[in-house]
């Protein structure tokens, strides 16, 4: 399959993905104001029950974390993983998969146009949360701080390509599986507090979750001293690990919507509406 | 002889709560250069068939092959020479303007960005949507919305095409635009086919070289659309109207003479309609006599010129 038409297919899905999004400005507040306000939830309860500084700022860097890469796993799961159900239900999805072009890169390139938007939501959680509620970050390591941003996003988005496939099948219960992915992951990962302290099998079965290890190496590189006494698993065994997942979850990606799309075709879900 | 398009006893059942066969057995042969037609009325298994000849559909059994390949082993090659548009079509995406929808839609064929800014330049032109091009697609008309549909299927310049009753719920210069340019665009590109379902029998007569006539997923008749009404030329073909009756009029079908016979109730225009296939004018006063006996009202009488719409009814044995 020809590399170019798929890098244009790449470009031309985030592109318009982004353009579109930017043609109703009404999400810079939503996704400026309306994360914060979870956020603040959270603060205002360590606020309430911490005494030590330095204790509630590393709590404090883990809500504000939690709360910038929660715009991260909606993304994944509301527009990667429902994205071709979407699709369908607007037509777009016999057009998509009647091109020649590889689902890979239709899904990439939308991952790359909705990271556009979400990015900005992130950093704007961070940025306002960090000067809003007063808190420091003690970065230690700027290049695992990379490498663990990039490796979680690959991971997460690789997942998020495997949901795109499981949802592609199951059509109407798209909505479900969304719906019951998005609050315990919250709880699983450990978005608003050390994930820790949900003990050694619950936390053994959430790291598969790239959030999970994800947001504690984070928090180890920017929380400071108790962050790294709170920590899952030193840094670097972390970031080995999140480079697993992500080769794993693309890998299975790739397979996943192949399979899901042979399926769909003999069982003729990628051509009935309404299932 | 290779076909651009060929189906071979080809099948599909959907299995849900119950067992419905959307295509039985079909077959069809299309050349290259052709624009082939098949009519059929609502759940003839037009559509199931177009969704299997673009690889999105796999079928139950038989063989399905276009441009030369295998359906179910190479959809790949494929889906780099068809393309296929749909009456009714809601694709796109409402934000975006008709260009960039047009332009996204290309970059999935991997046509280079300026060879695809030309194209969509010259096919807006042509299906006079030039004004509109830069307008957003949630804020056009349905018929402008087909005419955009029509330009996403052309800008890839596939080798065959699918329209899937490319003008329905068009208005009629809406309809009569897109059947101009259809025409218009295979005369221009020798050597690329068109596969065209719809159930106007107008438009498959105008448009079609050859028509395959479908009903409940089977294949009833193919050929060239004069010689599908030729199958009922040299026999007297009459319209007969009369004021709109309950009476069962079905022994109108075997009187001597009547080869056959079709009735249909107009309500709205309180008339009941009958068409008569005879062996011979002769039998014309009979029918009205036993019509009279039964009081029944004739209002109007008319020979008529055999259409494909004639060949249907005999065929499939209904009005579509």
């Amino acid at each position: 399959m020809s590399l170019e038409r798929n890098m244009r297919c790449v470009y031309a899905r985030a592109y318009v993905r982004i353009l579109g999004a930017n043609r109703e400005l009404s999400w810079v507040f939503f996704d400026t104001f309306l994360p914060l306000l979870g956020v603040a939830a959270f603060v205002y309860i360590y606020k309430a029950t911490t005494q030590d500084p330095e204790v509630l700022n590393t709590l404090l860097t883990r809500v504000i974390l939690g709360g910038s890469m929660a715009a991260f796993w909606m993304n994944v799961l509301w527009g990667m993983g429902a994205n071709f159900y979407y699709e369908k239900e607007n037509g777009n999805l016999e057009l998509f998969l009647m091109a020649p072009t590889s689902r890979m890169a239709l899904l990439l390139g939308m991952a790359i146009g909705g990271l556009f938007n979400t990015t900005f939501r992130a950093i704007s959680t961070v940025l306002l949360g960090s000067v809003i509620f007063g808190v420091s970050f003690a970065l230690t390591s700027p290049l695992q701080l990379l490498a663990v941003f990039f490796l979680t996003l690959l991971a997460l988005y690789g997942l998020g390509i495997l949901f795109a496939s499981l949802f592609l099948m199951y059509g109407r219960e798209a909505w479900h599986i969304s719906n019951l992915l998005q609050e315990p992951i919250f709880l699983l990962s450990g978005f608003y507090f050390p994930v820790r302290f949900l003990g050694f099998y619950v936390v053994t079965i959430a790291s598969f979750i790239p959030l999970t290890l994800g947001l504690d190496a984070m928090n180890q590189i920017l929380g400071g001293r108790y962050a790294l006494e709170w920590g899952l698993l030193p840094v670097g065994t972390e970031i080995g690990i999140l480079a697993i997942l992500s080769i794993l979850f693309v890998l299975m990606a790739k397979y996943a919507l192949a399979y899901m799309e042979e399926r769909g075709r003999r069982e003729g879900s990628l051509v009935l509406k309404f299932q | 002889m290779g076909y651009a398009i060929e189906t071979r006893d080809l099948t599909r059942v959907f299995r849900s709560s119950a067992e419905v066969v959307a295509l039985d057995r079909a077959t069809i042969q299309v050349r290259e250069g052709e624009l082939f037609g098949v009519l059929g009325p609502n759940g003839a298994g037009k559509t199931t068939l177009i969704k299997i000849l673009c690889t999105l559909l796999l079928p139950t059994s038989g063989k399905a092959f276009v441009g030369g390949w295998d359906v179910e082993g190479e959809p790949q090659k494929i889906r780099e020479v068809i393309n296929m548009v749909s009456g009714g079509e809601v694709s796109g995406y409402g934000l975006l303007t008709v260009r960039e929808n047009l332009w996204l839609f290309s970059q999935l064929y991997g046509i280079p960005g300026g060879e695809a800014r030309d194209r969509i330049g010259d096919l807006l032109k042509v299906v006079g949507l030039e004004a509109r091009a830069d307008t957003k697609v949630n804020r056009i008309s349905s018929g402008e919305r087909q005419k955009m549909n029509l330009c996403r299927g052309l800008v890839t310049d596939p080798k065959i095409l699918f329209l899937d009753e490319p003008t329905l719920g068009l208005d009629v210069n809406a309809s009569r635009a897109i059947r101009c340019y259809v025409k218009s665009w295979l005369a221009e590109r020798p050597g690329r086919t068109i596969l065209l379902t719809t159930h106007y029998m107008h438009e498959a007569e105008e448009l079609c070289d050859r028509v395959a006539i479908i009903d409940r997923g089977k294949v009833l008749a193919c050929d060239t659309p004069s010689a599908l009404k030729r199958r009922v030329e040299g026999e007297a073909s009459f319209r007969l109207e009369v004021a709109l009756t309950d009476l069962g009029l079905e022994e109108m079908g075997q009187l001597p003479g009547v080869r056959w016979f079709f009735r249909e109730d107009k309500p709205e225009r309180g008339v009941t309609e009958m068409r008569f296939i005879l062996e011979d004018e002769a039998v014309i006063p009979s029918i009205i006599t036993r019509l009279v006996e039964k009081k029944v009202r004739v209002l109007h009488l008319s020979k008529t010129e055999p259409t494909l719409e004639d060949t249907f009814v005999k065929i499939v044995g209904k009005t579509i």
